[in-house]
């Protein structure tokens, strides 16, 4: 048996078992995207209606809404994340002991499931048993409870802070990989030339963190994207629809109102902005690296 | 044992680069040709390219007459040893010399007393039970070897197996590795970019630059009648002196090079001064500098010491001259 | 100055756990009037609830059945197609590396409602199988991804060794290679176990009641008659963290190892 061969035999079954579950599936929502498929309407059947539901996807005001909103919580989760996710890898990245323990205690909120993250989180901003409310009232912050899942302005809040709790363990963990890897001797050259730490941050951390620093942005911009679980159960996308991200809106298309057309054409959307931005940022890491 | 034939092979990879260019090449059988030639000269390539552990992209490998061109690794019959070692590290040095035969379904008492006889010519036997993980550098070089001879291949591939050692290690281990050729007879392929390993082990000596062949031959042939430029300047140490005269290129070792006082004068003789002296206890190592600035290099015996800064005359007889094309870098028979 | 930092840090990562314990443990109708970080009054009730009324033993079972069937399904399937692209040479080597890549960038919203259909048409919803086939898609790639990581860093000529020493291509694998692979294998395990485990919307899309309904699910359709029963969410949420708060104490070293070997190089 040639390594060819072989090759081949071992490959296919993951290969084939992916492509059933995972591209068949999405060139029949491309398929559907292109037609009308109401199930509350069964009469009207499932004509081919080319780019309509694009169209209407293109003027409708909650898809733009949903979009402005997943972008805004993109931005700030994952400028938090890196900022934060950056500062405990500088600290975790010498020797000490107990450190096992550190990162054991830090791996967890990444580990656990979203939902339970945002129940955690949900629970901790509750108006009146949230333990948040308790220390603000309790400090003189502010008089009254706060309500905050009435308005979307400070409903964002707790959900940008358990994401930010989430994913920033991952982020930390992959700079602190990085950071080992930069060759200590860099750090003794430029302090004995009389650097200062800043400078050494500056001049000698941060340009060559940046293959890494360029990954966790990867993988949290694309999993910001794709946010469900977590607003799911914290706000189930309100009040109203203002805190929807794009997958809650299509969900709700899809699954609630039973428009599959329609919520086919969003996910589609949603699938290409994605992929658009990953190739982007392959592209962008592919040139970066030397190679 | 048998002999290996290389048969106009060559070895081009798809980025463009060559390591290998109409290369041919005789190993006779029990012989031991050693593979000589700086880093990037294809020499390790070669190897792998008779193990079979990258394809040739034309020409033939036989061994013992049989067209082995297409066969994959394992059914060349070959034993190598890795630069690394490349012992297997989650099994005993017991495990690792019976790998290749349990592979083979060969019965186990067969395997005891082979492993047992490889372990006993090694001095392996009180390491027997343990891993690579504790033996030394030495030890793990003689486990690889014993892993190879274990096989009774029909040859031995050895990929620079004393570069990985100390230097007091490594010429113990090259003796040892010298009467172990002698007492198997068996036909080695040696690669190593050491040319005093090439001169004191080959039989044979093939001297490689940038995939091409430049010449083989026994050391002393390669040392006495260099056939270019390139094999000249290679091997000895330290290195051949080069001057050029109307388009031809003249070399002289520094071992040939006289040293006579500043006064002296003869047709072969030239004025010369002295840069540095390295005294090496049981000789000096003098850089001269001809008149015109071009650089020369005498090793004269310890006594008298020469100093810095003196004027001298250099002496390089005719006898003692190699001539080479200045273009072609061909060696010119006077 | 550093060790403050750190102090914090911990504090910062476990403080909801804890908060969520001292809540589980207190009865409702003090956590609604007064919470205060130190526990007043504990009591037992929404653990017995929990357990009890709720069953909550369900949820776990099921997320172990489908959590452990896909790990074990994707890493014996996984291990074989990472080592043929890790270490074999054949055309379309590098188109299939890029597919795999891109399919762990599928945002899951944009195949639900096809894989509904479809496991309505196999008769597959509400089932265990019904839940391990649409996890394939995310747990696949991810145990391919990693395991490539792992048997790229095994050292080349070792494997080499064994094909001179006369072993074949499957010799070697199951020889040489998947015993030094085995931290390997184990981490990507339990990473794949851990995705599974947190799994939340094919579940939530897949499932119809109690009896298949995995325990992210149950715990966000947990409903009281009058209020937000918290006392017992917060308990389900202890509950649901234990095993994976398990695994990342012991294994963190593998973990993180893990994680990074298949993320730093990209």
């Amino acid at each position: 048996m040639t390594d060819r061969r072989l090759a081949w035999l071992f490959v296919l079954p993951a290969v084939g078992l992916v492509a059933l579950v995972a591209i068949f599936p999405l060139g029949w929502t491309l398929w559907e995207s292109l037609h009308l498929h109401d199930l509350r309407m069964p009469w009207r059947g499932r004509p081919f209606v080319g780019l309509e539901n694009y169209l209407e996807l293109l003027g409708d005001p909650r898809f733009r809404d949903a979009m402005l909103h997943t972008l805004l919580f993109a931005a700030v989760s994952v400028s938090l994340e890196l900022a934060l996710g950056l500062a405990v890898a500088l600290g975790l990245d010498r020797a000490f002991r107990g450190r096992g323990i550190v990162r054991a205690a830090v791996l967890l909120p990444w580990a656990i499931p979203t939902v339970v993250a945002a129940l955690l989180w949900r629970f901790m901003f509750e108006s009146q048993a949230g333990i948040v409310n308790a220390a603000l009232v309790s400090t003189g912050v502010v008089e009254e409870p706060v309500v905050w899942f009435v308005r979307a302005a400070t409903a964002w809040v707790p959900v940008v802070l358990a994401d930010v709790w989430k994913a920033t363990p991952f982020v930390a963990l992959l700079l602190l990989a990085g950071l080992q890897g930069i060759d200590r001797s860099l750090y003794e050259a430029a302090a004995v030339d009389g650097a200062s730490r800043w400078w050494q941050l500056r001049h000698v951390t941060l340009p060559l963190l940046k293959p890494t620093i360029l990954v966790a942005l990867v993988f949290r911009t694309l999993d910001a994207f794709r946010v469900f679980d977590l607003i799911y159960v914290m706000t189930g996308g309100g009040p109203g629809t203002s805190t929807e991200p794009i997958a809650l809106y299509t969900f709700d298309a899809l699954l609630q109102n039973l428009r599959f057309g329609y919520g086919a054409a969003l996910s589609v959307v949603v699938f290409l902005v994605t992929f658009t931005l990953a190739l982007i940022y392959i592209r962008w890491l592919g040139a970066g690296e030397s190679r | 044992m048998a002999s290996i034939t290389l048969d106009r092979v060559d070895k081009t990879y798809p980025n463009g680069y060559v390591a290998a260019h109409d290369l041919s090449l005789e190993v006779a059988d029990g012989e031991l040709l050693v593979l000589v030639g700086p880093s990037g000269s294809g020499k390790s390539t070669i190897l792998r390219l008779i193990a079979g552990l990258e394809p040739v992209t034309g020409g033939r490998i036989l061994i013992g007459g049989t067209d082995v061109t297409a066969l994959p690794p394992q059914r060349r019959d070959l034993a190598m040893v890795f630069q690394s070692y490349a012992l297997y590290p989650h099994m005993t040095v017991r495990e690792n010399m019976a790998f290749g035969l349990r592979v083979r379904k060969t019965a186990a008492p067969d395997i005891e007393r082979r492993v047992g006889a490889a372990a006993g010519a090694l001095g392996l036997e009180p390491l027997l039970d343990r891993k690579p993980a504790q033996l030394s550098g030495g030890q793990r070089q003689r486990v690889a070897l014993g892993r190879a001879m274990v096989r009774e291949p029909q040859a031995f591939l050895l990929d620079e197996p004393l570069s990985n050692l100390d230097a007091r290690l490594r010429v113990e281990t090259r003796l040892e590795l010298a009467s172990l050729h002698q007492r198997l007879g068996s036909t080695m392929v040696y690669v190593t970019h050491d040319q005093v390993e090439a001169m004191t082990l080959g039989d044979r000596v093939a001297v490689l630059d940038r995939g091409v062949l430049q010449q083989v031959a026994p050391p002393m042939e390669l040392y006495r009648r260099p056939a270019n430029r390139f094999v000249a300047g290679f091997i000895g140490s330290p290195g051949m002196n080069f001057l050029e005269r109307d388009g031809t290129v003249l070399g002289i070792r520094p071992q040939d090079v006289g040293l006579l006082p500043a006064d002296a004068r003869g047709d072969d003789t030239l004025p010369a001064t002295v840069r540095i002296v390295e005294p090496l206890g049981s000789e000096q190592v003098v850089h001269l500098a001809l008149t015109d600035g071009a650089p020369l290099v005498a090793v004269a015996p310890p006594m008298p010491p020469v100093a810095a800064g003196t004027s001298l005359a250099v002496r390089l007889p005719t006898e003692a001259l190699h001539r080479f094309d200045a273009r072609s870098g061909e060696r010119l028979e006077v | 100055m550093r060790r403050l930092g750190l102090v914090a840090l911990v504090l910062a990562a476990l403080f909801p756990f804890y908060w969520a314990i001292v809540a589980s443990l207190t009865p409702e109708a003090v956590l609604f009037a007064r919470p205060s970080l130190w526990p007043s009054a504990l009591t037992l009730e929404h653990w017995r609830a929990l357990f009890g009324e709720r069953a909550f033993w369900l949820p776990i079972r099921n997320s172990l059945v489908v959590a452990g069937a896909t790990t074990l399904l994707c890493v014996s399937i996984g291990t074989l197609a990472a080592y043929a692209l890790a270490r074999l040479e054949f055309r379309g080597r590098g188109a299939i590396l890029g597919f795999i890549l891109a399919v762990t960038m599928f945002p899951q919203i944009s195949i639900v409602s096809p894989l509904y259909l479809l496991l309505r048409e196999l008769r597959l919803i509400d089932t265990y199988p019904g839940l391990v086939l649409p996890y394939i898609t995310f747990a696949m790639p991810l145990t391919v991804w990693l395991l490539v990581g792992f048997f790229r860093q095994l050292p080349r000529d070792l494997e080499e060794a064994a094909l001179v020493d006369g072993a074949t291509r499957w010799q070697t694998f199951t020889r040489i290679v998947l015993p030094l692979a085995a931290p390997g294998l184990a981490t990507t395990a339990i990473l794949t176990f851990i995705y599974c485990w947190n799994e939340f919307l094919f579940a939530l899309s897949f499932t119809l009641g109690p009896e298949r309904q995995t325990v992210p699910v149950a715990i966000a359709l947990f409903r009281g008659q009058y209020q937000v029963p918290w006392g017992q969410i917060l308990a389900a949420t202890v509950v649901a963290t234990l095993p994976v708060a398990a695994l990342v104490l012991v294994f963190q070293r593998r973990i993180v190892q893990g994680l990074t070997a298949g993320a730093v190089k990209g």
